[in-house]
Parts: structure tokens; C-alpha cells; sequence
């Protein structure tokens, strides 16, 4: 296991890479300081990469360092600890460090100053107490995530799979971006540590090697982790200065000569890589059991009069930083999170810093001047020359410049790094990167949109086959009823089914009169002819009506009559229905006038033997009396109860299907982070979505069936509650809105028309108010009923 | 007299190989296609907003193969017409769509949960099943599933859907196209200072 | 304080522009354009000094018809260039005329009609030389014997066409090879193939182009794979023919150091707007343009080759490149055009 010392190590050099100005020396002067503490600390809950944490605290909480303030929200997401002791003031949007300038959820807390710690659980036996494994929890309880940039969680590195044995732990001490010294100052001061959490870190791995990576312009960090790592068989590699030999995948090819496949992680090619800071943090969370609540942030820039690095607190907002390091605002012209390569400007200095914010550059407008306008690109090959991934970047420019996603996905936009040493070296000033990372954006949202699109098309195909089936076994519910009805009426008289017809015919009668209403607003020359259609229904409805009220009167209806009326209001509702597809096609088409025509006296017809029918069935049913007040009561006792019953069923299923719901909702986001980890359980996460959507699937058919039944008693009861309501609604909005245009028309000043306007909306008024009261007659009446 | 029989039949067998030939490759190299509906749905945006005139996107599908145009789908956008165009070999058409009914901007529904009367009638008028709810009770929009074809609007008697734009989030914010040649891609803006 | 919000990275490399790229290519040129004034007389400064101006003008006009920052778009030199790299190619011999409509072919047809700086497939400067060759094959043909150089104002009656130039032109050492009629013998014994060591004062003018070339390569303005590519292809397929049949072909030193070997190979073929770019894709390109040099002069209608073989070449560089795409990190192995 210990690497033969004195024999270096073989490096494989990557393709490009770039030598810009290395400005390191400004902020490695110094020993690390500690921050000041500053008046509030901003927390954002997404300080990692992953699922954003979970506040645990209520605003007005006390809460003490290092206590849990937030907690995690599935496998790749951590908590957030107080970095010190006070009250939590705030729990809401600010601004965080991201370069969208967009606004996230944050916990701030104000400090007390006491710096009382919650209680701690220190490890110093670890090598002895537990199996390696048992270790992992707890860093991810510490909320550690990878210092170095990209803030993956820990612990979730530390559970490779089994099928990817780890040989190499990389420990990436490069530090390769100008300016930043973090990581140099950290190992020159507390290079034991970082050794110390390298072991726990290989005491839960288990790999082949260790190999600390260390950039040759680090001499004083070289010196004092050789010393620290003397007789622990942790190898420390020197590798040359060139940007971006930090890069993960850059890295582990220079000490390995292993590629990460494109899409993959180290752990497919047996390789683990952590940061020094990382380490560090490891450390201290195991042997002494302290939370991440700090790191070291470089702060550097040449408007800053004491530039130097320092430990800060978590949360604590860059504006504070720069007072402390000294800070000449008026010099300041960018102000970047991260190095001058791969940093993000920040648009205000309100920001926190956070577990990822290894730098901050206040730089002078001399110092990093805006960007040149940009020129045309010459094709000179320079970014392709120094792209450390092998593209070709004036290509990738070219496809993304024009959208062609298609050609750039072909040049591999999807690898690149977004290092930057592609725009550094473009000498017609192109922002190289931002164009591929609008790109990579574009692409991102055609996948999200094609997942969207194919999901429409299920759930829509889904809609249409259950459409259908209730179509049919309506169908086959009416031939049942039909069939049925024989025999029932022999027996006496149906006065339900008298009522249903009755009712049917009364709501194509209200249907056919909106329709008609429609027509007329829109000047359609199919009113006449509607017009004669609602004639025929209100007709046909009265006698369903006046049929009702013989039946009950003088109850007696023998079998043939019975059956003609039924087959009367069956072909009524088949004529309702005509009559609005004709509108329909009317008012999609707008012409075909002698087709509806035709439709229109087939309408009549049929309306007309209806009406016969219905006629017929009057007098006779005033043969068949006894029995009727008996049969129609039962019934209705056991509809309430029903209706009871089913609320309950109703709302317990509602609730099922709004948990399996979320729990899909879940779901579906773990395997979308699964898919991007490249985890291995994804099958296994696959079938769980699959068997929450079949859940959710089936609480609301049967949600949709419980309403449909209710829908159709409610019918059945001759409770028209419903379109009382829909009616008052409608008047009052119609009322609202001619009120609206009588504003309007008298802000205009045009006499007639407000006349006109304000008759008309007296007119609309009294309706309105004609159906509240019947609305609330029907509601009161309701009331008794249910009672 | 013999040379043309010569030529004939030399011409015959040649004829009869070559067929040969190629009736074995068409029947050896046969790429096996998508038809061309399920093509044409594949392109179009799912919204099922019967804007086109069709119950749906597999509807239009089937009527862009009968040959209808293929310039009716204002959701889709030019994009939609254009990859129609070439998948189909047609000409490009411009997008017949009302002005500004093609919009950029993505939506959904969204239910103004205390006015509702529960009246049911959004539900039944949303192609992809996504509001939830029963008679008499409120519904919602399930947001995720909500294509934003607006026809849930119409039907509701008292107004109470709003078609809200989607708003970025961090996680779906990305960088926006730089504005080019000769440009400064840069922009000064204050600072926020607590 | 006001802080820009703009995209990584925030560093670029300092004095790096398109416009100093381009005047380090006219640096380069200056040796070359010694040793042709000492060889042709003032004709070639006569030809500059036209060029330029007149590039410049065409450049301007057409940007300003084009809605474009006309000073934004000068300050890049590429005008300058193409012009400086026509004026070099036509004859010093040229009247005024000639060289105008040269560069209006160059910079409005051959650059601006195809959108403008890096939007052009194939080199401004070579379709400038081709229109004008296949226009005026008698004026694009006359070129002064070499150490006959004529007096300034010789050449500059010949600038304003008012001197009869045939007096002062004969055959350059390649024609001498293409329309020679008599035997192998009497060709081999012109004085005209036996300077130093290749072709007659010809020669310094390519050691010239040479020693700019070289500049270019150490400035890194241009990569080594073109001109590299060019010169061995040409050298590599000579070779052969040479000792197969030396008194009809000529030897691959001589191809390399005669007409516009060197210029060709240093300051057209690595125009990369027109180039191939990926790593393979250049040496392709260039060996590519060596063979096709070689064969049109040994064969072909024309005195010399790298205009044709340049622009042959330019139209097949969008195919080269798809095919040479180089193996990206993390790939098993390059995409080798389309694979979807």
C-alpha cells in the first residue's frame, strides 16, 4: 500500500489547457484570519447540489451553533446548521449565490455573540468504534458537501456501488484558477487535519491508492503535506501549473491516465476524488463531531486593501467580507464568487457565503475591464487548441449561435466544462461559454419539454379510452333500463323514470336556449332555425312536466304508455344532442345551412312524435293510481343516506389520491436525480413511480366515479341546485361585465350608448336578482331536505 | 437478325438479375419506419388545445397525414411548422394562427380556489385529465400536468381560471443567447445594499 | 459602486485581438516584399499601394450598405490583409485597373456577399487572383524576368498602362517547364531553372516568404499543420516523378522554393476562415493542397497552382472537418462524421 517515496509518480498530460496570470501571491501573504461575526447570517437552503433542505426552525426560535436548522429532503440533498448561536429571524427569499440573480428561500439569524455550541458528538475512535459505513451518515448529518465548486454531497460520493470497486482516492489539492489561495493556505497551516480527514476518508473507501494532487506552484503546501503525510502511505503528487488541471476529470487523467466517460462519474472508473477543504471538514465532523458552519474563503482583488484568506462563518454576506478585507467600493467593477475563470458575478453584496464560495474577487475595472465587443469568429482554432476536453469550440459556437442543437449535441456540447480557456484565448472577444451554456439550457429544456409532451400524450390517450368506456356502459346502462322497464311498469307506475325524461327534457330545453343565446350574440344565421328547436323543446319539456304531474296527481300509467313515453324522451335527448353538434358545426364552419336544414326537420319530427307521445301518456296514466306515494318515499330515505355515505367516501378518496399523488410527485423527482447522479437503483426507483401513479391513477377513477354517480342521483333527485347556482353566477358576471362597459362607455362620453348600456344593465341586474332568489329558495329548500 | 435477338435477351437477363437484386435488398435492407402519424404526433407540441380545428394532437396527426396543412398548430410555432415541412417534404407555411395566439411564453391554469362554485365543468373540458376536484367541491390545477391550451377558460361560468406564465426557477433559469457581433455583452447594474 | 454581471470567464488573455492577429500577417509579408521589389522593381510597392486603399473603400461601402459599424469592423485589418496578399500575387507588371477590380472581386463577391469576416468559404484573396487570371490570362501572365527590374517610372507608366510592358516581361520558371517545345536537353539548359540552388531569383522570394512564414509559426499566429502538410505533400509526390524522369519533371527542391510555393503554403492555405481546423483535418488539408499544386502545374493549363488547389481544397474543408472531429474526453472514440 505505501507508495515508494522518491519515485514520482508517471503523469499523463490532457490536450490544451492555458497559462493566465497566476495573481496568487496577493492573497498568500497573509495567514488565515477569522472573519468578523457578522449582524445577520443568511442561510440559503440550497447550498449544495441537490434537493433544497427543509427549515426545521420557526422564525423567533433560539438557536445554538451548530444546532439543525434544516433538514434534508431525500438522497442527494443535506442539512443546514446555525454557524453560531442566536435567533432566527427570518425564514424567506434573498439573494443567493447563483448567476441567475433569482431569489431563494434562506434562514437568517441574527447572532448573539455568545457562540454557545448545541451538543456535539465527537468520534475520536472512529477506526475502532464502528464499521466504516456507519461513518457515512454522519457526514451527511454534518452536512458536508464538496468544497471545491460544484457542492456535491459527501456522503453520497463516500456509497459507491458495489459493481465500481474504488482503487484511487484523489485528494484534489490543485487549485489551479488565478487568484484563489484557499486550499494553498489550508495545507501549508493545517495540513495534519487535512491528512487526518484523507484517513477517514480512506478508512471508509478502502482504495488501492491515495494520491493528494498538488500544483507545482505550491511549494510551501508541497512541503508541509509531505511532512504531514510522512509513514501514511498517502502519496502527494506534483503535478505542473496549467489551467485546468483541477478540473475533476482532468485531474484523474493526469494521475491515472483514466477517462470518466462522457455522462458518467469517477466511481465507473474506480476513482473517488475529493477536495482538500473536503477533507478537512471531514475531519472535524468525525473526530470532533462540529457540523459544516465555516470554511476558508480566499479574498482577493486588487480593490481590496488587506486581501488574505479567511475562515468565515456560513451565511455570513459577502458585504461583510469586504469591509473586513478592506474594501474600496468605489474601485470595485465586478465582483466574483469563485475564481476570475469559472466564478460567477454576483449583482449584490448581500450574498451569503456558502459551502461552495472558495473565493470572493473584488476586482478593479483595470484589473478585469468589461468584456470587448464581440468580433466574428475567424475560425483561427486557437479554443480548439486549448480545450482541455478535446471539442471543437468554434464548431459547438457555430451550432449553438444558430440553435442547431441537434449538430452541437453531435460536437459534443454536453462535455464540455465550461472551463473558460476557450474565450480566454478567443481573440475576437467571444463569450464562448455563455453560448454553450445558453445551449446546454436549450437542450435541457427540449428534454424537459419532450418528457412534458409525451406524458400530455399518455394522460390525453388515457382520457380518450375512459371517455369511451363510460360512453359505453352508459349505453349499456340505458338498453338495461329499457329493458327493465317493462316489467316495472307492469307492476304500476315508474314514476322516477317519468321524472328522469321529465328532467332530461327540461335540461335540453335550458341547453338549447343557451345555445340559442349564442348564436344570437354572434350573429349567426342559424337562430331562426334554433329558435324553432327551442320552441319544440320547451314544448316537448312541458309535457314531460305535465306528464309528471298527471302521474303523481291521479297515479296510474298502464305498460304501453309508460314505454312510448320513455322511447319519446329518448328520442327527445337524441335531438337535443343534434341540435348541438349542428351549432356546433355552424359555428365552426359558419356555412352548410341546407345540411342543418334537413338535421333541423328531423328534429321536428322526432320532437313531434315526442310530444304525441307524451300527450297519449297523460290521460292514460290517470288509470294506474295505487301504491305510487310508497314506492317514491323509500327510495328517497335511502338516496340521503346514500348521499351521506358517499361525502365521506368522496373526500377519503380525495385524500388518497392527492397523497399517492405527491408521493408520485416524489418520486418521479428522486429518479430525475437519480437518472442525473447515474445512480444505480434506478429501476427499482422506476417501479416505484410507477406503482404511485397506478395508485393515483386508480384513486381518482374511482374519485370520478363516486362523482359521476353522485352527479347522476343528483340528476335523479330532481335537485337542479347546481344549475341554479351556474345560472346566478352567470347573471352576476354578465351583470358585472355590462357595468364594466357602461364605465367604459361613459369615460368615452357617448350618451346613447350609455342609454342604451344602462337599460340593458338594469335588465341584467333584475335577472340577476330574479336568480339569487331562486338560488336561495332552492338552497333554503335544500336545506330542509337534507335536514 | 441475331444480334438484336442478342441484344434482347442479354437486355432480358440483365433485367431479371438486377431485379432480382434489388427485390432481395428492399427485402433484406427494409427499414422498418414509424408511420408516418405517429411521426407527426411525435413533432407536435401534446397540448391537445384543438386550436387546429381536431379533439386533440393525434387527431391533427392523423389529418396532416390525410393531407390537411400543416400550419395550424399555434402552440407548436414556427418550429413545429418547419419540422413538419421536412419530415412531410411540403412547403413551409406560415403559421395560420390568430395574432399573438402564438405565444413564447409558457402557462398554465390556474383555479382562483375560493371563487370556485365547483361546477365541474373545467374538468370535463381538459384534454390531459389534469384538474382535480367533484361536484360542489373546489378543484385545482395539477400544475405539472397542465399544457397550458387554455380551453379549460371558456367554460367556467364564473371566471375564475387565470392562465399564469411560468416563472424561471433556479432550477429551470439558463443563460440567455449573447447578443452578438459588435455588442457589449455586458450591462451595470446598482448594487443591493442591505 | 456598480458591479457588470456577465458570463465567465472574467479574464481574457491581454492584447489578444483579431486585429492584431491580422497585422502580424502584414509584418510577415515585409521580407517577401523586399526581395520582389529588389527582383521586379517598384511595381510590387505600386501594387500595395493601390491594393490597400482600394480594399479598404470596398470594405467600407459594402459594410455601410450593410448596416454595419463601419470603424467597429475596419479596426480588425482583414481588409488590409486580402489586399496586401492579392497585390502580392498579380504581377508587378499590373495596371491600376487590373488590381481594382482584383480587390472588388476579393472583398465585395468573395467576402462581403458571403456574409463578411469568417463567413466566407474560400480565401477572398485567391478568388480575387482567379477572376483576374481567368479575365486577363495576357496581363496576369507578364511577369518581369527576375534582376531585370525596371525603373520606378517604368513601372509606374505600367501602373498607369501607358508603357508597353512587353519589353520588360519573359517566362518565369515554371511557364518554362509547362510551354517549353523543343527537347528535354535544351530545356534542362535554360539559365533560367539554375539559380543558387532551385529557380532563377525566384527562389529568394520564397526563402522570404519563408522567413515570414517562420514568424508567423513563432508568433503563433498560425499552426504548423498546413503549412507543414502542404510542403511535404508537394515535395513527397514530386519526388518520385523526379527521379522516374528528370528532364520532364522537376525536382521536388524546385517545386518547393518556385512560384508561390512558400507564400502559398504560409500565408493562403492557413487563412482559417477557409481552412480546415480540427488537428487531422489541417494536415489533411495541406497535403491535400501540396498534391493538387503539384499536379496542376506539372499538368495543368495554368502558370501556377496554389490559387486553384487552395480554393479546390477551401470547398472540401466543411467535409474534411465533419470527418475528422477529434476524440472528445471521456469518448471511446471520435465521432467520425454522422453517427445520430
Amino acid at each position: 500500500m505505501n507508495a515508494p517515496i522518491g519515485r514520482p509518480r508517471l503523469l499523463f498530460d490532457f490536450h490544451g489547457g492555458i497559462h493566465p496570470p497566476q495573481h496568487k501571491s496577493l492573497s498568500n501573504q497573509r495567514p488565515i484570519r477569522p472573519a468578523p461575526l457578522p449582524g445577520q447570517l443568511i442561510l440559503p437552503l440550497n447550498m449544495h447540489l441537490g434537493a433544497p433542505a427543509k427549515p426545521v426552525v420557526q422564525v423567533g426560535d433560539d438557536v445554538l451553533k451548530g444546532q439543525k436548522i434544516a433538514e434534508a429532503q431525500g438522497a442527494v440533498s443535506l442539512p443546514v446548521h446555525a454557524p453560531t448561536s442566536g435567533k432566527v429571524v427570518a425564514i424567506g427569499p434573498r439573494p443567493i449565490q447563483h448567476p441567475s440573480g433569482l431569489d431563494a428561500p434562506c434562514i437568517v439569524i441574527e447572532p448573539d455573540g455568545r457562540e454557545q455550541w448545541c451538543e456535539l458528538h465527537p468520534l475520536p475512535d472512529w477506526r475502532t468504534c464502528c464499521p466504516p459505513s456507519a461513518l457515512i451518515p454522519r457526514l451527511r448529518e454534518a452536512g458536508i458537501a464538496g468544497m471545491g465548486g460544484a457542492g456535491f454531497p459527501t456522503a453520497v460520493k463516500l456509497s459507491p456501488r458495489a459493481e465500481h470497486p474504488i482503487e484511487q482516492l484523489i485528494i484534489n489539492a490543485v487549485e489551479c484558477e488565478p487568484y484563489i489561495t484557499a486550499d494553498d493556505m489550508l495545507m501549508r497551516e493545517r495540513a495534519d487535519q487535512i491528512i487526518a480527514g484523507v484517513e477517514i476518508l480512506r478508512h471508509t473507501l478502502n482504495p488501492k491508492e491515495v494520491i493528494v494532487g498538488i500544483e507545482d506552484n505550491k511549494p510551501e503546501a508541497i512541503e508541509a503535506m509531505r511532512r504531514a503525510a510522512t509513514g501514511t502511505g498517502i502519496e502527494i503528487a506534483v503535478v505542473p501549473t496549467k489551467y485546468p488541471s483541477g478540473g475533476e476529470k482532468q485531474l484523474i487523467y493526469m494521475l491515472t491516465g483514466k477517462e470518466v466517460p462522457s455522462g458518467g462519474i469517477p466511481a465507473q472508473v474506480g476513482v473517488v476524488c475529493h477536495n482538500t477543504g473536503t477533507a478537512l471538514a471531514i475531519h472535524r465532523a468525525i473526530v470532533f463531531g462540529e457540523p459544516l458552519i465555516s470554511r476558508v474563503t480566499t479574498l482577493t482583488g486588487k480593490a481590496l486593501r488587506e486581501p488574505g484568506n479567511m475562515e468565515v462563518l456560513l451565511g455570513t454576506p459577502v458585504s461583510a467580507l469586504l469591509d473586513a478585507a478592506g474594501a474600496d467600493r468605489n474601485r470595485i467593477g465586478r465582483l466574483v464568487m469563485g475564481g476570475p475563470m469559472m466564478g460567477f458575478t454576483l449583482h449584490s453584496s448581500a450574498i451569503p457565503v456558502v459551502k461552495t464560495s472558495n473565493c470572493i474577487l473584488a476586482a478593479s475595472v483595470e484589473e478585469l475591464p468589461p468584456p470587448a465587443p464581440e468580433q466574428p469568429c475567424i475560425r483561427c482554432g486557437s479554443c480548439a487548441d486549448v480545450c482541455p476536453a478535446d471539442l471543437l469550440p468554434q464548431q459547438l459556437f457555430w451550432y449553438s449561435k444558430n440553435q442547431d442543437l441537434a449538430r452541437a449535441q453531435q460536437y459534443n456540447l454536453m462535455d464540455c466544462i465550461e472551463c473558460g480557456a476557450c474565450a480566454y484565448v478567443c481573440p475576437s472577444h467571444i463569450p464562448l461559454v455563455q453560448y454553450y451554456r445558453f445551449a446546454k439550457g436549450e437542450v435541457r429544456k427540449e428534454v424537459a419539454e419532450q418528457q412534458k409532451a409525451d406524458r400530455a400524450r399518455q394522460r390525453f390517450e388515457a382520457r380518450q379510452d375512459r371517455l369511451a368506456k363510460e360512453q359505453a356502459e352508459k349505453e349499456a346502462r340505458r338498453k338495461a333500463r329499457l329493458e327493465g322497464s317493462k316489467p316495472a311498469a307492469a307492476s304500476g307506475v315508474d314514476m322516477a323514470a317519468l321524472k328522469a325524461a321529465s328532467l332530461e327534457a327540461s335540461s335540453a330545453y335550458k341547453a338549447a336556449v343557451k345555445a340559442l343565446k349564442a348564436a344570437e350574440a354572434e350573429g349567426s344565421d342559424q337562430v331562426a332555425t334554433l329558435a324553432g328547436d327551442v320552441e319544440q323543446l320547451k314544448a316537448k319539456a312541458d309535457a314531460a312536466k305535465a306528464a309528471v304531474r298527471d302521474a303523481g296527481n291521479p297515479p296510474a300509467a298502464p305498460v304501453v304508455d309508460v314505454a312510448a313515453l320513455k322511447a319519446a324522451s329518448l328520442e327527445a335527448s337524441a335531438a337535443y344532442k343534434a341540435a348541438v353538434k349542428a351549432l356546433k358545426e355552424a359555428e365552426a364552419a359558419g356555412e352548410d345551412v341546407t345540411t342543418l336544414r334537413t338535421e333541423a326537420d328531423a328534429l321536428k319530427a322526432k320532437a313531434d312524435a315526442a310530444k304525441a307521445a307524451v300527450r297519449d301518456a297523460g290521460p292514460a296514466a290517470a288509470k294506474a293510481a295505487p301504491a305510487q306515494p310508497a314506492t317514491a318515499e323509500q327510495p328517497a330515505a335511502e338516496k340521503a343516506d346514500d348521499g351521506a355515505e358517499r361525502t365521506q367516501k368522496m373526500k377519503a378518496l380525495k385524500t388518497a389520491f392527492n397523497m399517492s399523488h405527491k408521493q408520485f410527485k416524489e418520486a418521479s423527482a428522486a429518479l430525475e436525480h437519480a437518472e442525473r447522479e447515474g445512480a444505480d437503483n434506478l429501476d427499482e426507483l422506476r417501479k416505484q413511480v410507477e406503482r404511485f401513479q397506478l395508485k393515483a391513477d386508480k384513486a381518482k377513477a374511482a374519485l370520478g366515479l363516486l362523482v359521476d354517480q353522485a352527479k347522476a342521483d343528483m340528476r335523479a333527485s330532481g335537485s337542479d341546485l347546481k344549475s341554479l347556482k351556474i345560472e346566478a353566477a352567470q347573471t352576476e358576471a354578465a351583470a358585472r361585465q355590462k357595468a364594466r362597459e357602461l364605465e367604459a362607455a361613459r369615460i368615452k362620453g357617448d350618451d346613447e350608448r350609455i342609454n342604451v348600456l344602462s337599460r340593458e344593465l338594469d335588465a341584467l341586474q333584475r335577472e340577476a336578482q330574479v336568480a339569487a332568489g331562486a338560488l336561495k329558495a332552492a338552497t333554503d329548500e335544500q336545506g330542509l331536505a337534507d335536514a | 437478325m441475331t444480334t438484336i435477338l442478342v441484344a434482347v435477351f442479354a437486355l432480358l437477363a440483365l433485367a431479371a438479375v438486377f431485379g432480382a437484386l434489388l427485390g432481395f435488398a428492399s427485402e433484406k435492407f427494409r427499414v422498418e419506419g414509424d408511420p408516418i402519424v405517429e411521426q407527426i404526433d411525435a413533432l407536435l407540441p401534446q397540448t391537445q388545445c384543438g386550436q387546429c380545428g381536431h379533439p386533440g394532437c393525434r387527431p391533427y396527426a392523423e389529418a396532416i397525414a390525410a393531407g390537411e396543412e400543416h400550419n395550424r398548430c399555434p402552440p407548436g410555432g414556427e418550429s413545429t411548422v418547419v419540422a413538419l415541412s421536412e419530415l412531410l417534404g411540403r412547403e413551409v407555411l406560415p403559421l395560420d394562427a390568430e395574432e399573438g395566439s402564438a405565444l413564447d411564453v409558457k402557462r398554465v391554469a390556474v383555479i382562483r380556489e375560493d371563487e370556485c362554485i365547483g361546477c365541474t365543468k373545467c374538468i370535463q373540458a381538459c384534454p390531459v385529465d389534469a384538474i382535480v376536484g367533484a361536484a360542489k367541491l373546489m378543484h385545482t390545477v395539477i400544475a405539472d400536468e397542465c399544457t397550458g391550451c387554455d380551453l379549460c377558460v371558456e367554460p367556467c361560468p364564473v371566471d375564475c381560471i387565470d392562465m399564469v406564465e411560468i416563472k424561471p426557477t433556479l432550477g429551470t433559469w439558463s443563460w440567455q443567447r449573447p447578443p452578438g457581433v459588435g455588442s457589449k455583452p455586458d450591462k451595470l447594474i446598482p448594487v443591493v445594499t442591505l | 459602486m456598480s458591479l457588470i454581471t456577465v458570463t465567465s470567464p472574467h479574464a481574457t488573455r491581454s492584447g489578444n485581438h483579431t486585429g492584431a492577429f491580422m497585422r502580424q500577417v502584414v509584418y510577415a509579408t515585409i521580407p517577401g516584399i523586399v526581395v520582389m521589389t529588389w527582383l521586379f522593381g517598384w511595381g510590387t510597392l505600386f501594387n500595395l499601394m493601390i491594393a490597400i486603399p482600394a480594399a479598404l473603400l470596398a470594405e467600407a461601402a459594402v459594410l455601410k450598405a450593410r448596416g454595419y459599424n463601419v470603424r467597429f469592423a475596419l479596426r480588425d485589418w482583414s481588409a488590409v490583409v486580402t489586399a496586401v496578399l492579392l497585390a502580392l500575387a498579380i504581377p508587378p507588371t499590373s495596371p491600376w485597373w487590373l488590381i481594382v477590380i482584383g480587390i472588388i472581386a476579393a472583398i465585395v463577391v468573395a467576402k462581403q456577399l458571403y456574409g463578411g469576416l469568417g463567413m466566407n468559404p474560400f480565401n477572398p484573396a485567391m478568388v480575387g487572383y482567379v477572376v483576374l487570371l481567368i479575365s486577363f490570362p495576357l496581363e496576369m501572365t507578364r511577369w518581369i524576368g527576375p534582376h531585370e527590374a525596371p525603373s520606378w517610372f517604368d513601372s509606374f507608366r505600367m501602373v498607369l498602362a501607358s508603357a508597353n510592358v512587353d519589353a520588360f516581361t519573359g517566362a518565369t520558371p515554371l511557364d518554362s517547364f509547362r510551354t517549353w517545345a523543343g527537347n528535354a536537353e535544351q530545356l534542362q539548359a535554360l539559365p533560367i531553372l539554375h539559380g543558387e540552388f532551385a529557380s532563377l531569383g525566384w527562389e529568394w522570394v520564397n526563402v522570404a516568404f519563408l522567413i515570414g512564414g517562420l514568424y508567423l509559426l513563432a508568433r503563433k499566429i498560425i499552426t504548423w499543420h498546413i503549412p507543414v502538410a502542404m510542403l511535404a505533400g508537394m515535395a513527397l509526390i514530386a519526388l518520385p516523378f523526379w527521379l522516374f524522369d528528370d528532364t520532364r519533371y522537376a525536382s521536388p527542391l524546385f517545386h518547393l522554393f518556385s512560384g508561390a510555393a512558400m507564400f502559398g503554403a504560409f500565408f493562403i492555405a492557413t487563412d482559417p476562415v477557409s481552412a480546415a481546423t480540427s488537428r487531422y483535418g489541417r494536415l489533411i488539408y495541406g497535403a491535400l493542397i501540396g498534391v493538387l499544386v503539384w499536379i496542376i502545374r506539372s499538368h495543368g493549363g495554368y502558370p501556377d497552382a496554389v490559387a486553384f488547389a487552395v480554393l479546390l481544397m477551401n470547398l472540401a474543408a466543411p467535409t474534411i472537418d465533419y470527418y475528422t472531429q477529434p476524440r472528445t474526453y471521456g469518448h471511446h472514440r471520435a465521432k467520425r462524421g454522422a453517427t445520430r
